[in-house]
């Protein structure tokens, strides 16, 4: 019940749905599926870690479970919760004897199921992405771990509920804290850095229709310049794609100085980056 | 080598070079290995890497040792000897590189350089490696990739390559530096390509596992900073911003781990009217998070500026867990250079640059003189360190035989609520020569830090 047939399957699948991978991806996707395991990605913001799961979920046709991770993230936000509110509203309708309240309240009606385990109980292909883990708390991360280890759920109200399919799972971070190493070593590990200057001409290719092959080539090299700068904020993939599309917007045909320097702005968001990039790129200085 | 030996043995070497394996690790890659196509090199490199190794600065050190381990087949070899029978004869061979094959070589490397070929280009480093990089070792047969860089000098085909990308276009500019750097890229290609050849046909001579001990570079975090070379300090530098926050989250969640003020009763109450007036949970005021100020003195002269760049930046980045940061520098005198960082988004590696131009460190020799220098803080900043303030102070003290002043180092230390020496030098090196490592350490507690790592464990239980 697997969702690529080949590395390759995985690279045709999601290139098909406007996902241009490598060998890295294509290979780790194929193998989180078939070998049953979650899949960590790692690497700096706006290289399309959390593209990737959506583009799964598509190439697969599978549904996109997602749970969002934040500071203070806790069980009944990310596993079940029950929903009392609900429950002393049944109550107060009126029950004989406790024994039946009992039965009544905790049963299915009354369950909250959150993305975890809406992940868990779907029957249908599911891709579960937990985005952003280095956000949450330490002890989400426990929580995940029984989660993830074995795919089931112990309610105690109602028992222990187990993945009839297993959803496949990413998590995505961007290392603004060390995952700890019992996560990482249940997980498939990919680092997703900035792709090659050939891979991200071609997916400006397919994002950005109607630009011409030599003005994407030109934007490309001019971004692996600037990353190759010591900026506070490198430009990400997302920011390539904005550039081109502005520079289309502009009609301009040729990325030069004077183009460089007044749509910079679109990929360079810190004053201090901005004046180094003018100044190591000899660009004419910007508003006089 | 069956399959089941060489993987055991890719990993016991990945553990040697410092990656920590787990067997359940080991156990997923041999699993991945039956559900793969094992005929493609990138696709088991990329298996290998998911299952194994799980931390972005390990990658570099996988790499290595897979390429030896998992060297590219006996097929492309026996094509690239065939071209020339004579490649393998040690010692002829680096003469036998007529003038004539390495022009026709070149020719070939500037066609590739252009296109975007990586297999060619692979191709080309290992037939170069047979023609050009053998020698004869003091132990039998060696390779060296410094003679197949030697004949191949792809640096001088660097004006010819870029009138070609550039065609007609002017000199200068952005264009011209994108087509450097394009450029600049496929040769460091090329001489991994190279490396890499070399090392295997070293394993082949000499067993994989000698060649795995000598050719592994230790991670970033572990490099050690006074040794550093240009690119490893680029290297390092991009580590500090990610460190620093990583630290900062640390510190956060331990302010915050468990430690609740007093109750909040206003939020408490208003909470409590979505139960029917049951205070269900209570709500509480959160703590006043304890920030240190701190004074740093930092060496800035040559031998140890690195290091001072390094903290300072460290230092500066992580600047909101502190009330405050001061810092200052010296050769053999001291001046503030807090203001060289105060601006906001202010650049650190422009400040250092202006802090070496501007500040006024340096009253006589140039020489590192602390003695004098602590003497000067005391009398002209005495009054900065404080019973809130943490001092660290940061060289090697190494003091040129001067007149250690140690009155004034304790005038310094009596005050501050808590007082550090970090030491980029190893600790065996204290005490050598000028370093008086000893006498200042039994007045402050002297502390080893010569990698990201000790300074990043440092710096967090700091603050």
């Amino acid at each position: 019940m697997t969702m690529f047939a080949s590395p390759e399957d995985a690279r045709t699948r999601l290139g098909a749905v406007d996902y241009l991978t490598d060998p890295g991806i294509a290979t780790a996707v194929f193998l989180a599926d078939a070998l049953g395991k979650p899949l960590l990605i790692e690497g700096p913001a706006g290289v399309g870690k959390t593209e990737l799961a959506k583009a799964v979920a598509s190439a697969a046709s599978a549904e996109l479970i997602r749970l969002q991770c934040y500071e203070g993230l806790d069980e009944s936000r990310a596993l079940y919760e029950w929903d009392y509110r609900k429950q002393l509203l049944r109550i107060q309708a009126g029950v004989d004897g406790w024994d039946e309240a009992r039965a009544g309240i905790f049963a299915e009606e009354f369950l909250l199921a959150r993305p975890l385990l809406t992940a868990i109980r779907r029957d249908e292909p599911t891709v579960l992405l937990i985005d952003e883990t280095d956000k949450a708390d330490v002890e989400v991360e426990g929580l995940l771990l029984e989660v993830l280890s074995d795919f089931q759920v112990t309610i105690p109200e109602l028992g222990t509920i187990t993945a009839s399919r297993r959803p496949f799972v990413v998590l995505t971070s961007n290392a603004t804290r060390e995952l700890s190493e019992a996560l990482k070593r249940r997980c498939l590990y990919l680092y997703i850095d900035y792709p090659t200057p050939e891979r991200e001409r071609d997916i400006v290719l397919t994002r950005v229709p109607g630009i011409r092959a030599q003005l994407a080539e030109q934007v490309v090299r001019t971004v692996a310049s600037l990353r190759a700068l010591e900026l506070k904020k490198a430009p990400s993939i997302a920011e390539t794609l904005d550039w081109a599309r502005t520079l289309i917007a502009l009609s301009a045909d040729e990325l030069d100085e004077e183009t460089i320097a007044s749509t910079l702005g679109v990929v360079l968001k810190h004053a201090s980056d901005h004046t180094r990039a003018v100044k190591e790129l000899g660009l004419p200085g910007i508003g006089g | 080598m069956s399959l089941l030996d060489r993987h055991t043995g890719f990993v016991r070497a990945l553990r040697h070079g410092g990656l920590p394996v787990s067997l359940a690790e080991g156990l997923d890659a041999a699993r991945a290995l039956t559900v793969l196509d094992l005929a493609d090199r990138e696709t088991l490199r990329a298996a290998y890497a998911a299952s194994l190794c799980k931390r972005h600065t390990h990658r570099a050190v996988f790499d290595t040792l897979f390429e030896l381990w998992f060297p590219v087949g006996p097929a492309a070899e026996t094509e690239a000897d065939a071209a020339d029978p004579t490649d393998e004869q040690p010692g002829g061979a680096a003469e036998g590189g007529t003038t004539a094959d390495a022009e026709e070589f070149r020719d070939r490397l500037r066609e590739l350089l252009l296109g975007e070929d990586d297999i060619a280009l692979r191709r080309l480093a290992r037939e170069a490696v047979g023609r050009f990089g053998a020698f004869d070792g003091p132990s039998g047969a060696s390779w060296s990739a410094h003679l197949v860089g030697r004949a191949l000098d792809p640096r001088t085909l660097m004006a010819g390559l870029l009138r070609a990308v550039l065609g007609g276009q002017l000199p200068g500019g952005v264009a011209e530096r994108n087509a450097r750097r394009m450029i600049q890229a496929r040769v460091d290609r090329l001489n991994e390509h190279v490396l890499a050849d070399v090392r295997r046909r070293l394993a082949e001579e000499r067993g994989v596992e000698r060649v795995a001990e000598t050719a592994v570079k230790p991670a970033v975090e572990n490099l050690d900073i006074l040794r550093a070379s240009r690119t490893d300090l680029i290297a390092l530098r991009r580590e500090i911003q990610p460190l620093a926050q990583r630290l900062a989250t640390r510190l956060t969640i331990r302010q915050r781990a468990g430690r609740h003020g007093r109750l909040d009763f206003r939020r408490t109450v208003r909470a409590s009217l979505s139960t029917g007036g049951v205070p269900l949970t209570t709500h509480h005021r959160p703590r006043r998070p304890h920030k240190p100020e701190l004074v740093v003195l930092c060496d800035a002269s040559e031998s140890v500026s690195s290091f001072a760049h390094f903290t300072l930046m460290l230092a500066y980045a992580l600047r909101e867990q502190f009330a405050r940061v001061r810092a200052f520098a010296f050769i053999d005198t001291v001046d503030e250079v807090t203001r060289f960082f105060e601006k906001p988004g202010g650049d650190v590696t422009e400040a250092m640059r202006r802090l070496t131009a501007e500040a006024n460190l340096v009253r006589l020799s140039g020489h590192s003189d602390y003695g004098h220098a602590f003497n000067v803080f005391v009398q002209r900043y005495g009054d900065v360190i404080g019973p809130k303030s943490s001092l660290l102070i940061l060289g090697d003290a190494r003091n040129n035989y001067q007149d250690p002043a140690l009155a004034a180092l304790a005038a310094m230390v009596t005050p501050a609520r808590h007082a550090w020496w970090l030491n980029p030098e190893p600790e065996r090196d204290w005490d050598t020569g000028d370093s008086i490592a000893g006498v200042y350490g039994r007045r402050i507690s002297m502390i080893e830090c010569r990698n990201l790592t000790q300074l990043g464990r440092f710096i967090g239980e700091l603050a």
